[in-house]
């Protein structure tokens, strides 16, 4: 068996499963045909306790652990997972392909969209390949050069967020990072068709939001969504990014979903499946599948005009000050 | 010495030749360096007084103050890191928005001021910034922002400063359907959230000489790549080489400058 990726506070649930194998392996099957002992009958429902107390208080800087599981789905997943095709639409005309953020036309059942996300890569060639999901310039202006043209044939679109921030390097100075992503929030402001947007996993700063002016943001359950990394908060603040600092800033930062909510930056908050969805991908993916097209059925009648207002007026009443 | 903006003493030593100045005369200059030019930090009250024309300066949104949403704590309570920020420089907030007239022109002018917390944006700023676009669609004027933000987003109010970067490019981009002219002068620094919003959405985008523009901040980058780093990296001489800004502009020539650009995008 591969090794399994496993949190440090996940420990008592991977025990409790071993016990819970070692038991049925003795009763010669997994008593799915009504066998099953009262002994492991009982496991089961401490185990489905267990990951209910603990994933329900999960500390900021746990859910970040959560966020950035390996065997979290990403983009691609689902990609296969919801989406019925993928017409991958590499060009951003000027400089290169890039391969953190990717850009096509899709279907979602009946419903015709461009789809968009951030890749962090599954395996190290991936991950190479995509920079962790760090895009450059020419990612943005990939990402806006479809959305125009979705905007040009009334296809809506939907964005899904997952980068732990644009990419910090010399070739993205010098090709215009900064510039590139400022242009993404004019442009998308007034895009004419629906944008949905969900955070499925790091939101990170600029380089979410440089895909993130939707009409509807959501964000899974365990997923964040940033001004700075922790580390990067904690670096500035306490000098050093320790375990400590980060869970620090992780918690005075006000990143998780439940906190986005009442800041009223997230419109909704879509729950995961017990454990997090790198224990369920494809209960993830279903969940998933019935927000987007429930986001797509509510804004489909609306004008060009009215979406376009909304999504200003959305963004417009963004702040707290007196 | 104070930790941002100009410390006190009569003399001061220019970080870029290394003189030894007379605060007096520095000042004189529009606070530039007399031997090599090197354009020193310039509060933004300073800013409007060589910019606009005498006393046609009317302020908006005088009365805005920050929250503590997050009730953010660091080494101070961000509550009290605002006032004493207001303490230390006389300003309210970080942006100063109103309208003015350059040579006659009536323009709206914004400024981000580097002394009040960096000249980083926050719910304040971003509302301020956002008001200023928004009266000059209103009254059709021309719109102008000085920016001096080495902080970029504002850590202190967490997401609500990062959503602040979409909220001004929207109404940028109102104006622009408008037939607005936005002028865009960046002036050390210029880095983050401001350089990923506003700062680099002028229709012209100047740059005083010499101030640091960027996206990520040198330190990340050089702990990310593990390269040695151009001498001129995030310059606005390299920003121009690289397409990004149209001119460098000296601080002495900037009112005149504006005002010739004002002329040419005039519409008759
Ligand atoms: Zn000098």
């Amino acid at each position: 068996m591969a090794t399994v990726y496993q949190l440090p506070f996940e420990k008592d649930i991977y025990e409790a499963e071993a016990s819970l194998a070692r038991l049925e392996a003795a009763a010669g099957g997994d008593g799915s045909d009504g066998t099953a002992s009262e002994e492991v009958r009982r496991i089961r429902r401490e185990l489905a306790a267990l990951k209910r107390r603990i994933f329900s208080q999960l500390t900021p800087w746990q859910t970040v652990l959560v966020a950035r599981h390996p065997d979290r789905p990403q983009f691609l997943d689902y990609v296969e997972m919801i989406f019925d095709e993928f017409v991958e639409l590499h060009g951003d005309r000027a400089f290169g392909d890039d391969r953190a953020l990717r850009t096509g036309l899709a279907h979602l059942d009946d419903h015709k969209v461009m789809l968009m996300g951030h890749h962090k890569g599954r395996n190290l060639a991936e991950r190479t390949e995509c920079f962790y999901g760090c895009a450059h310039p020419e990612g943005y202006r990939k990402a806006i050069t479809k959305m125009k043209l979705a905007a040009k044939y009334g296809l809506p679109i939907i964005c899904l967020i997952d980068t732990p921030g644009a990419f910090p390097g010399i070739g993205a100075e010098e090709r215009g990072q900064a510039n590139l992503i400022a242009y993404n929030l004019l442009e998308m402001s007034r895009i004419p068709t629906p944008i949905i947007c969900v955070v499925i996993g790091e939101g990170g700063s600029g380089g979410a939001l440089g895909i993130g002016v939707g009409n509807r943001v959501g964000i899974l359950e365990f997923a964040y969504y940033s001004v700075i990394s922790p580390e990067g908060c904690a670096g500035i603040l306490w000098k050093t990014a320790t375990d400590e600092t980060k869970s620090r800033a992780a918690e005075a930062l006000k990143m998780t979903a439940k906190d986005l909510q009442r800041l009223s930056v997230v419109d909704d908050v879509i729950p995961e499946p017990l454990g997090g969805s790198h224990r369920q991908p494809r209960e993830m993916a279903v969940t998933l599948k019935r927000h987007l097209l429930r986001q797509l059925r509510e804004l489909r009648g609306i004008s060009s005009d009215e979406l376009v207002r909304q999504r200003y007026a959305k963004f417009r009443k963004m702040g707290m000050f007196q | 010495m104070a930790k941002r903006g100009v410390p006190e003493g009569l003399f001061l030593k220019c970080p870029s030749c290394k003189t030894t100045l007379f605060r007096k005369d520095m000042e004189e200059m529009l606070h530039v360096c007399p031997k090599c030019e090197h354009h020193f930090y310039i509060p933004a009250r300073e800013r409007i007084r060589h910019l606009l024309d005498t006393d046609s300066f009317e302020e908006w949104a005088t009365d805005l103050r920050s929250l503590d949403p997050l009730e953010f704590f660091d080494r101070k309570p961000y509550s009290e890191r605002l006032r004493d920020e207001q303490q230390r420089t006389g300003l309210p907030e970080a942006a100063v928005i109103g309208k003015g007239f350059i040579r006659g022109r009536p323009v709206v002018l914004g400024i981000t001021d580097f002394g009040f917390m960096a000249g980083s944006m926050g719910s304040v700023v971003g509302e301020k910034l956002t008001l200023a676009v928004e009266g000059a669609t209103r009254h059709g004027l021309p719109l102008i922002i000085v920016s001096g933000s080495g902080g970029g987003a504002r850590m202190q109010e967490g997401i609500l400063s990062l959503m602040q970067m979409a909220k001004v490019s929207a109404a940028l981009a109102q104006y622009d359907l408008a037939g607005g002219l936005f002028i865009s002068v960046l002036t050390h620094p210029t880095m983050g959230g401001a350089a990923a919003s506003f700062a680099t959405l002028g229709d012209l985008i100047l740059a005083e000489p010499k101030a640091m523009i960027g996206f990520a901040g040198r330190r990340t980058i050089k702990a990310t790549v593990r390269l040695e780093l151009p001498e001129d990296f995030q310059t606005s001489e390299f920003l121009l080489q690289h397409g990004f800004i149209d001119r460098i502009v000296r601080r002495a020539d900037l009112r005149t400058e504006l005002a010739r650009l004002i002329d040419y995008c005039e519409k008759k």
